[in-house]
């Protein structure tokens, strides 16, 4: 095990640091606030960028720099918009933040909408988060009666109402176009860009969309400062610690706050989370929600971080860690995921929309050993058909795990074709 | 609107007020739309025709933007379900730690398939994309309650207390 690391949020994961007294003791909440509404919008946007703070939400991009991108001056009202649709596969961190560290959300896009300009944000939730809308309703409710929201916070002068909106079960409401569509009230399929939020997001003004972990690193960053932040990261280009969810086939599924690139994707499997159940032999990782396209047990000594896991060809989006082991068939598996995106697509754009259908009935027929010889071709060619072809990354989400199982598993997909069946049935 | 036309009315008083409360909160009207929808079928159980009617009218849209947008998302319920809706995730990491199991436990217990009612409308089975809860997987929501770390004997032990 590595030595023990500083930590910002885990350490507050319990139902007794909810309400807004434990968050003034323990958290020093809403002292960020206090200091960052009296200073110059650029500081707090040039502190953060030095943070090195990258979007939480997947992506990874950096959230001063896209907090730069809005403009100075606006017709329209500007808005912050926090994207907790949770709804890649294997990512449950947000849930924790929301339900135990409301206040932190709420002190963070308070900061992040003075920076940017905005007076009102919007957190879009997903709608089997009942509990935890209600929990944020609560806190909010809390702030605003304690004068941590609503007109001129802390005697700054500065106003900001935040709301909670309630998605209603569409996986795509994550992809932050469609997330605004659904705000407005209508059906959750992305737009096109450019325009790109910052210029014109939800109900046309100057938009910025930030994961909930993001934004409640920020009370942190404006804290401590942006310097601070960035030397919790140990590789150069990201800052802070996140949180990574493991779940699947290991001893002690949940999440660990680890320093961004503090650890290797072993470690975390078997010295964080104790190792593969029943001691059995790794033969999958999906290491950053069900889009990242798939690793080996051979491909395991990555540091978690976006570059390194980017050259290898997958990626640590967020943070999300599927874990398989050796008695699962990867073909069944694949036909799952490559289920859910037929179910997710839109149906906008036509590679999407049709390849992710036929890809899942090709699966489905090699799963149950009634595949023919060519349709692993016709899997590659159908993935490659829809990887860069759409308007959202709905299509490389798809396309990616095909890709990935099919050339690091081929043998497992011929099998079930040469022998008609699952050969672990 | 008239008297008459109140009279009418699918949507309890208690449904206007919370509309009125979140108006001032969105600049358009059709914002309103997803919570007016969670908000009426709180009350019904789904969304009837008639009901989504009555919610176009007070946002003051057609009723066929209604449905355009009601048939998008996967949590309004365009045909009545039953008292108890169980929404068992079935994604990867669930699938991982048994959820084809407790699914098939369901729908043997109750003669079901995914997707159906049980006779006396006591019971929706469903199955459900991820619900992220994957780190305490596999789980389940109950109507708008989650239950996760299940076991088909918990599983057991949740469903035979219901009513």
């Amino acid at each position: 095990m590595t030595q023990a690391n500083e930590t910002l949020f885990i350490q507050h994961f319990k139902e007794s640091s909810r309400p807004l007294s434990y968050y003034l003791e323990k958290m020093n909440g809403y002292t960020a606030a206090k200091k960052a509404l009296v200073m110059p919008q650029d500081d707090i946007i040039n502190e953060v960028k030095k943070s090195n703070l990258r979007g939480r939400g997947g992506a990874g991009f950096p959230t001063g720099m896209k907090w730069g991108f809005i403009p100075k001056q606006s017709a329209k009202p500007k808005y912050l918009v926090c994207n907790a649709d949770e709804s890649e596969p294997g990512t449950f961190k947000d849930r924790d933040l929301m339900r135990y560290t409301p206040h932190l959300l709420i002190e963070g896009m308070m900061i992040g909408g003075y920076a940017i300009g905005a007076n009102t944000g919007y957190i879009y939730i997903r709608g089997e988060y009942t509990r935890e809308a209600k929990l944020l309703n609560e806190a909010i409710q809390e702030a605003y009666n304690n004068g941590y929201l609503g007109k001129n916070i802390m005697g700054t002068g500065f106003n900001f109402d935040l709301t909670v909106h309630r998605g209603a079960g569409a996986y795509i409401c994550g992809e932050e176009t469609a997330l605004l569509n659904s705000l407005e009230g209508k059906r959750g399929e992305p737009r096109v860009k450019p325009p790109f939020p910052a210029q014109a997001g939800a109900f046309g003004g100057p938009t910025i969309v930030n994961n909930v972990e993001t934004l409640t690193s920020v009370p942190f960053i404006i804290n401590h400062g942006g310097e601070w932040f960035s030397k919790l990261g140990k590789l150069e280009k990201s800052g802070g610690s996140r949180l990574f969810g493991i779940s699947g086939h290991v001893k002690k599924p949940g999440l660990y706050e680890l320093p961004a690139g503090g650890a290797t994707l072993r470690q975390l499997i078997y010295d964080y989370a104790g190792g593969i159940l029943g001691d059995k032999k790794l033969k999958a990782v999906i290491p950053g929600g069900s889009s990242a396209p798939v690793l080996t047990a051979d491909e395991i000594d990555v540091v978690l971080d976006i570059e390194p896991m980017m050259k290898i060809g997958t990626m640590l989006g967020s943070a999300a860690i599927m874990v398989v082991s050796e008695d699962y068939c990867v073909v069944k598996l694949l036909t799952r995921i490559s289920k859910f995106y037929a179910h997710e697509s839109c149906g906008q754009c036509t590679p999407c929309r049709e390849g992710t259908r036929w890809m899942e009935d090709i699966l489905h027929r090699i799963e149950h050993g009634h595949g023919h010889e060519q349709d692993i071709q016709m899997l590659l060619d159908i993935s490659n058909n829809i990887n860069g072809r759409t308007l959202c990354a709905l299509g490389d989400a798809a396309a990616g795990p095909v890709m990935s199982f099919v050339k690091k598993f081929r043998a497992d997909f011929e099998a079930h074709i040469r022998g008609g069946k699952c050969p672990n049935a | 609107m008239t008297n008459s036309e109140v009279g009418k009315k699918l949507l309890s008083q208690k449904f206007y007020d919370e509309m009125k409360k979140l108006e001032p909160r969105y600049p358009t009207q059709v914002a309103l739309l997803l919570p007016a929808l969670h908000a009426a079928q709180d009350e019904h159980g789904w969304l009837s025709p008639e009901v989504m009617d009555e919610v176009a009218a007070y946002i003051g849209i057609h009723s066929a933007q209604v449905r355009e947008v009601a048939s998008f998302y996967t949590m309004y319920n365009l045909k009545p379900v039953g008292k108890y809706h169980l929404k068992v995730c079935t994604n990867v990491a669930c699938c991982l730690r048994g959820a084809e199991e407790l699914v098939e436990h369901v729908e043997k217990k109750y003669g079901i398939h995914c997707g159906e009612t049980t006779h006396d409308r006591k019971f929706t089975l469903m199955e459900e994309e991820c619900l992220g809860a994957c780190g305490t997987a596999p789980a389940m929501m109950l109507n708008n309650d989650y239950h996760e770390n299940l076991s088909v004997e918990q599983l057991d032990k949740i469903l035979d207390g219901l009513e």
